[in-house]
């Protein structure tokens, strides 16, 4: 089994959680794992994207080639499209349809939602009011990474127990409210596959 | 053994501190940074006394890297690509002193100037100073290479270059550690105590010796197990591959199996013999390797005859930026893949000012005290003020090197733009502004200095400011008068004030110096986080 996965947002999204967390899941099961992360300018309120690639046998370069990537996990609309490029033909776009505005020219929203809809694999959630529901507005991510977890190819319960391991400094309560926006994502997901 | 998921740099300092090192010498660069970051936050390090902190600037970094080798024990030097032409004197003249204790340098460089002003190869100054290079292809490599290039650099009393890219700096994966914690060096003197002393007649000797060693870095490199010489049945094309060039490479045959023969190279000087094999046995050979077309020049030759060779130079390959699987795809003749085209309606989103910085006040303050006089004589430098030249502020006309700022507000005043302004971050001012004040204060030129406190370095993620609560101080000391010395707190609420002191200070046909100071929005924000967490 081999992943190849772009995670896309703005700096601060927390990409980087995300893919933590993935990261541990396939160490555990003994997958091979490369992530590769661009710091420093990039993370002032930019674009941030980050190849995450998982495979059972040793994996070569730290870039996913374009018109390869299995999906792009993007916790903003605009963000999921500039990548696109990566995508193979069987790919999924995962995206949280929350536009993070803080640019002067951003397009116009049901704009970006029309270009989102020609993918012809596609999952748009608004992540950060299925968070709140969740129970925890800062979520968002998890949630994204819940309406991801169908298509990473690992078992949902491992990707449980990654989430108990990188929080587990947090306490307990910060675990639960994690584990259920993890849920409601992967929910969703199933429901509108 | 437990693998562990470092970043390129992480994989780094855990090899430097496993292989016994004494300390650690560095100022703050992307991609350099998390290096010497992983170092300070190290119990172990912090247990055995390994020397971690901030220097000024490369230059102090590196010569205190070059003591403590002199001392007879194992150090490392990190900077950012830029950050080693700072530090060219001690760095050149190193190889010439030679080291002690084990001395390794890691310059790490950007291809694509993901976060830099230029894309120079560091390989050409560990060749300009004739040492031995090391270029790692993956995280495991670059670990192991740290204890290599310290058993190098003792062996052979040289200091040894690391060169890294962005890529290999900001990637993980899994590393497996060795099993054992070497100890460090105790106290030990060079047995010439003249070895250091570079006078013309004793460096004369000095360099000799390394031109004789250079033979032995070639043997060295030709038996290393980081160079590699993997046999394929197709003599057609050979391919000589460096450092993480390798892995883009691989990526192209899904079986790992390559059918021409590849060189794979993880040590400099090039080992000789095996470039000599492929070119005798292969009727051309691709390079791939990025960064500049180094290796390709060397085997081209000036006049290029001969031994046909392809890469960045004949247009194989691009002839900047940082490679990727499908450019090597396209120079292997292998088919290009490519998604879906990226919608028209996508636009950029760069960096920004956070929302509350200080320095959109101070920019604001100066753009409408700058408004009643002609555009363009604002000088800036390197930090996160930079993206003051960005809409909507538009609000500088240079960057540099870090500290060009006042030195070319200086040198455009000395030509006749008065006034002429450079704006420079705490930071900054500290690692190169300093000496240029001095130029100005002697010349008496006319310019006016804004020195942004924000009281970290916050361009590379918050690392301690080296000069934090001295720089008024500093200005005195170099002579700026008392007069001309104006702190002002950038708030919208004193625009008005700092607007007037602005204009004041532009009017004194001489050096003033004005120090806009109010905390780093991010910093506040780690500061009042990690306060939480410690109740």
């Amino acid at each position: 089994m081999k992943k190849d996965i772009i995670l896309a947002g703005v700096g601060g999204q927390g990409i980087i959680s995300i893919a933590s967390i993935i990261g541990y899941a396939a160490l555990e099961q003994g997958m091979f794992l490369k992530q590769s992360e661009v710091h420093g300018m990039s993370q002032r309120g930019g674009d941030v994207m980050s190849n995450l690639r998982i495979s059972h046998n040793p994996i070569a370069s730290d870039l996913i080639p374009f018109g390869q990537a299995d999906m792009i996990i993007s916790i903003e609309p605009l963000e999921s499209l500039r990548y696109l490029p990566y995508l193979s033909g069987e790919g999924w776009v995962i995206t949280n349809t929350r536009p993070f505005n803080n640019i002067p020219n951003y397009p116009a929203i049901d704009e970006i939602m029309r270009e989102i809809a020609k993918v012809p694999h596609h999952i748009a959630l608004d992540a950060d009011a299925t968070a709140k529901v969740a129970g925890s507005a800062k979520a968002t991510n998890i949630v994204m990474l819940g309406a991801a977890s169908p298509f990473l190819g690992m078992a949902y319960e491992k990707i449980e127990d990654a989430i108990r391991f990188i929080f587990r400094k947090k306490g307990d309560k910060i675990i639960e409210l994690n584990l259920s926006a993890l849920r409601a994502g992967c929910d969703f997901a199933n429901q509108n596959m | 053994m437990q693998k562990l998921l470092l970043l390129g740099d992480e994989a780094i300092a855990q090899g430097a501190l496993d292989a016994g090192m004494s300390g650690i010498y560095a100022y703050p660069g992307t991609p350099s940074t998390e290096i010497t970051e992983f170092v300070q936050n190290s119990k172990f390090a912090a247990e055995n006394h390994i020397h971690s902190g901030w220097s000024v600037n490369e230059k102090t970094a590196m010569e205190s890297a070059l003591g403590m080798s002199y001392a007879g024990k194992r150090t490392m030097v990190c900077m950012k690509h830029v950050g080693l032409n700072v530090a060219a004197d001690p760095f050149i003249n190193s190889a010439i002193t030679g080291a002690n204790g084990g001395m390794m340098v890691v310059a790490a460089d950007d291809p694509s100037m993901h976060s830099s002003q230029n894309e120079q190869d560091s390989r050409f100054y560990g060749k300009f100073a004739l040492v031995p290079i090391l270029e790692p292809v993956d995280q495991q490599e670059a670990y192991d290479m740290v204890h290599y290039g310290f058993d190098f650099s003792e062996k052979y009393k040289v200091p040894v270059l690391m060169r890294i890219t962005t890529r290999m700096a900001h990637s993980r994966s899994g590393v497996v550690r060795r099993p054992e914690i070497r100890k460090q060096n105790e106290l030990r003197m060079p047995s010439d105590l003249r070895q250091f002393v570079l006078l013309p007649n004793i460096a004369r000797k000095r360099y000799k010796n390394l031109l004789r060693e250079h033979a032995s870095f070639i043997t060295e490199s030709e038996a290393s197990p980081f160079n590699k010489y993997i046999d394929g049945p197709d003599k057609s094309m050979g391919i000589i591959v460096c450092g993480i060039a390798y892995n883009y490479l691989l990526e192209n045959f899904a079986d790992r199996n390559v059918p021409c023969p590849v060189l794979k190279i993880g040590q400099y000087p090039l080992p000789r013999k095996l470039v000599e094999k492929m070119a005798d046995e292969c009727d051309e050979i691709l390079v791939i390797e990025d960064g500049y077309p180094i290796v390709e020049e060397l085997l081209k030759g000036y006049l290029g005859r001969g031994l046909k060779v392809k890469g960045r130079l004949d247009g194989t390959l691009p002839r900047d930026g940082e490679l990727n699987p499908n450019l090597v795809a396209v120079a292997l003749g292998k088919p290009d893949t490519f998604g879906l085209p990226v919608p028209d309606l996508v636009v950029g989103r760069p960096p920004s000012l956070c929302s509350g910085c200080p320095h959109i006040d101070s920019y604001y303050a100066l753009s409408e005290t700058l408004s009643v006089l002609s555009h363009g004589r604002v000088f800036s430098d390197i930090g996160c003020y930079t993206l003051g030249a960005l809409k909507p502020y538009e609000a500088i006309n240079s960057c540099v090197d870090m500290g060009a700022s006042i030195t070319m507000a200086k040198g455009a005043a000395d030509a006749g733009l008065v006034p002429a302004v450079a704006v420079i971050g705490d930071s900054t001012f500290t690692h190169s502004g300093m000496t240029g004040l001095l130029d100005a204060i002697n010349d008496k030129s006319p310019i006016t200095i804004m020195i942004l406190d924000n009281g970290t370095t916050a361009m590379t993620g918050g690392q301690d400011s080296p000069g934090f609560g001295k720089i008024e101080d500093i200005c005195r000391g170099l002579g700026v008068e008392e007069a001309h010395i104006r702190i002002l707190k950038p708030l919208k609420k004193n625009h008005e004030e700092n607007v007037a002191i602005m204009k004041e200070e532009l009017a004194y046909a001489g050096v003033s110096v004005i120090i806009p100071r109010r905390e780093c929005i991010v910093a506040i924000d780690k500061r009042v986080r990690e306060k939480l967490r410690n109740k």
